[in-house]
């Protein structure tokens, strides 16, 4: 399969001022040097916990916000080195459907005005018959009816505002979507109905998907591949099949071993994950998680482990992992 | 003596003249030293269930009625002064969102001794020694550090900590907790749970935990009452309600969640949305919805069946059976 997407090397990093003069008091590495790819059609992961990085990650691919180096190719065109005209155009192809979906319409629009805004914006489907036919079609294509389309937001349940917002993404046919936490507000009956109307309209449209959520569950149900984050590194690229038994590092088994599962009474082991995640000012110069992790060796606080090929044809950053070392024993 | 006995509990509210009932027919026990989980979609009234029982409705201006006997006493008779003792002291309530229930301009510490000086008394020290012990408990690391912050500077999971801390540190016999770990990450609701557990079984305080997290009841609590759409469906032990759900909203609910290893595709939704209390359907309020509808769902509400094992169940399905057998 050919990348639809390429990440080489990925940083950024931000300066935090405090003070009567604004001096630097800190800087924060929110990506650390990463780079994985997206293949055409595929639905990739990214799961971590709050502040691991994940939302600026879906930032910096849209260029919502400048990278401090490397690249973001998108079918082999590096689009961190477009023109703002060039970047203009390229995100008709590039859309994101985000969290809340409360605060992502306007409230005094209809979802009407909203859907048809997109072509306003591009001056294309000019008259309003048009634009009427289209919005139809959209709000079809998501399971609502024209009737949706006079309501204004407020009016909607929580899932038919996320699905207003999907069509919204699908406006202008994109090829690319990122989708953050679509379902972190919804109730799981709903969750479950926008997981399977995604699902259908990735395979309608042929679509390749960026999803990010922290709930490893869903992701590993959901998609193909998964990328776990911590601290604004990647720890591991695991296909999604083998997450529940193949983990590589310490952390995606942690995520694992932490999720209740609806089966009452299982015996669970011991508490994996103490702490939470340290503050991502000045990081240890050895491995991010060390001070967590449960397998922690001296060596893990004194070299930072890069992310290398396993033999399940996922990648892992960690000096001891899991399933290698099962091996030896 | 149960520690909580609610019967027939229900809340409505007058607007424009017209009189919804977001909740009614709602009817459970607790003992001391259980955890009950409540689950329901948005809507179901689990947050209602939950602030009528520690008499807080007045404030948004609706009139309960049936009963809420805690220890003895139908809290519904006592006056707002008698109440004012009761909530805080006996029942104590975790709100959903730590980042919103503490004021941003006190020290945390000095928040958590407000409500011990209340409500047990105390001098400004020994309330201070106490608050400290309570984080301890808590593993609140370095705790006296802590006592000395602002909400800001803590962490989603100190913050929920310290409102834990608050609600506990009365030495309650009822706790509340609304969605207590909704907006934490995994790690953190692990580590949460794991207290609450401890809670329980060490000091013999009931916990009653609404959450919409089916995971989460299934690891913690021993019983379950699941609601819809302001009435209760089911109501049983919690490995007999998992493992062979009677009410089809139970089991649909349960259909909706995604586990490690689950195959592709095989992900069911429940069609549709939990409808509003201005527009209840007529008889059962899961029927526009019930893949197993029967004629009679929409005519009238079926009533509330006890099964064997002490489970009960309000659905037609099960009221033939008995009746047939």
């Amino acid at each position: 399969m050919e990348n639809y997407l390429e990440v080489k090397n990925l940083s950024v990093s931000f300066t935090v001022r405090g003070g009567l003069l604004l001096r630097t008091i800190g800087v924060v590495k929110a990506i650390n040097n990463i780079s994985f790819n997206v293949k055409q059609g595929e639905i990739l992961g990214v799961v971590g916990e709050s502040g691991c990085g994940k939302s600026t990650l879906a930032r910096l691919i849209l260029r919502l916000i400048d990278a401090n180096s490397g690249s973001v190719s998108v079918k082999g065109k590096d689009i961190l080195k477009f023109s703002n005209k060039e970047m203009k155009h390229q995100r008709r192809d590039m859309q994101m459907v985000f969290q809340d979906p409360y605060s992502v319409m306007d409230p005094r629009y209809t979802i009407f005005r909203s859907l048809s805004e997109p072509f306003q914006i591009r001056k294309i489907k000019h008259t309003r018959a048009e634009r009427e036919k289209k919005v139809n079609e959209l709000l079809a294509m998501v399971g609502l009816s024209p009737e949706h389309g006079l309501a204004y937001p407020h009016e909607l349940s929580g899932g038919q505002k996320q699905r207003a917002d999907i069509a919204r993404s699908l406006a202008l046919s994109p090829e690319f979507l990122i989708l953050d936490e679509p379902t972190a507000a919804l109730d799981v009956s709903v969750q479950a109905q926008v997981i399977n109307l995604l699902m259908k309209l990735r395979e309608e449209l042929d679509l390749t998907f960026l999803f990010i959520s922290h709930d490893l569950a869903l992701v590993s149900y959901f998609c193909d591949r998964v990328i776990v984050m911590y601290l604004g590194n990647i720890v591991e690229i695991i296909s999604a099949d083998k997450v529940g038994t193949h983990a590589y590092h310490p952390y995606t088994k942690a995520l694992v071993d932490n999720i209740f599962t609806i089966t009452p009474g299982e015996e669970k082991p011991e508490a994996v994950l103490e702490g939470e995640v340290p503050s991502p000012f000045d990081l240890p110069p050895g491995c991010v998680f060390a001070s967590r992790c449960a397998y922690v060796k001296p060596l893990c606080h004194e070299t930072a482990p890069v992310l290398e090929d396993n033999d399940d044809g996922g990648q892992m950053a960690c000096h001891y992992p899991l399933s290698n070392a099962k091996l030896a024993n | 003596m149960s520690l909580l006995k609610v019967s027939n509990l229900a809340v409505e509210f007058t607007a424009d003249k017209k009189t919804v009932k977001p909740i009614s027919d709602i009817s459970f026990t607790m003992e001391p030293g259980e955890v009950l989980g409540v689950v329901g979609e948005t809507g179901s009234g689990k947050s209602l269930t939950a602030h009528a029982i520690m008499g807080l409705t007045p404030l948004v201006g609706g009139k309960v009625s049936g009963s809420i006997e805690f220890d003895g006493v139908n809290l519904l008779t006592l006056s707002a002064s008698e109440m004012q003792k009761v909530r805080g002291a006996q029942i104590s309530f975790i709100p959903q969102n730590p980042m919103t229930s503490l004021d941003p301009v006190y020290r945390v510490g000095d928040q958590i001794v407000e409500g011990l000086r209340k409500h047990l008394k105390l001098n400004r020290w020994k309330a201070k020694t106490l608050a400290l012990e309570l984080m301890e408990q808590l593993r609140i690391p370095n705790p006296k550090r802590v006592f000395e912050q602002y909400p800001h500077q803590l962490s989603g999971g100190l913050k929920q900590r310290i409102v834990i801390a608050i609600g506990i540190g009365t030495n309650p016999k009822l706790l509340i907790a609304d969605e207590p770990t909704t907006a934490l990450d995994v790690t953190v609701q692990a580590q949460i749970m794991r207290l609450f557990k401890e809670l329980t079984t060490e000091k013999g305080i009931g916990l009653m935990l609404i959450t919409h997290d089916l995971g989460v009841i299934a690891q913690v609590c021993d019983k379950i009452a699941v609601l819809y759409a302001g009435n209760l469906v089911e109501y049983g032990d919690i490995r007999e309600v998992f493992k062979k759900p009677k009410h089809p909203y139970t089991k649909a609910l349960l259909d909706c969640i995604p586990y490690i290893g689950m195959e592709k595709g095989s992900l069911a939704a429940i069609e549709g949305n939990v409808p509003t209390a201005t527009n209840f359907p007529i008889g059962c309020r899961f029927a526009p919805r019930c893949g197993l509808v029967m004629p009679k769902c929409t005519e009238s509400f079926p009533d509330m069946v006890e099964l064997a094992g002490g489970a009960r169940v309000a659905c037609y399905k099960y009221t033939e059976e008995t009746v047939a057998g």
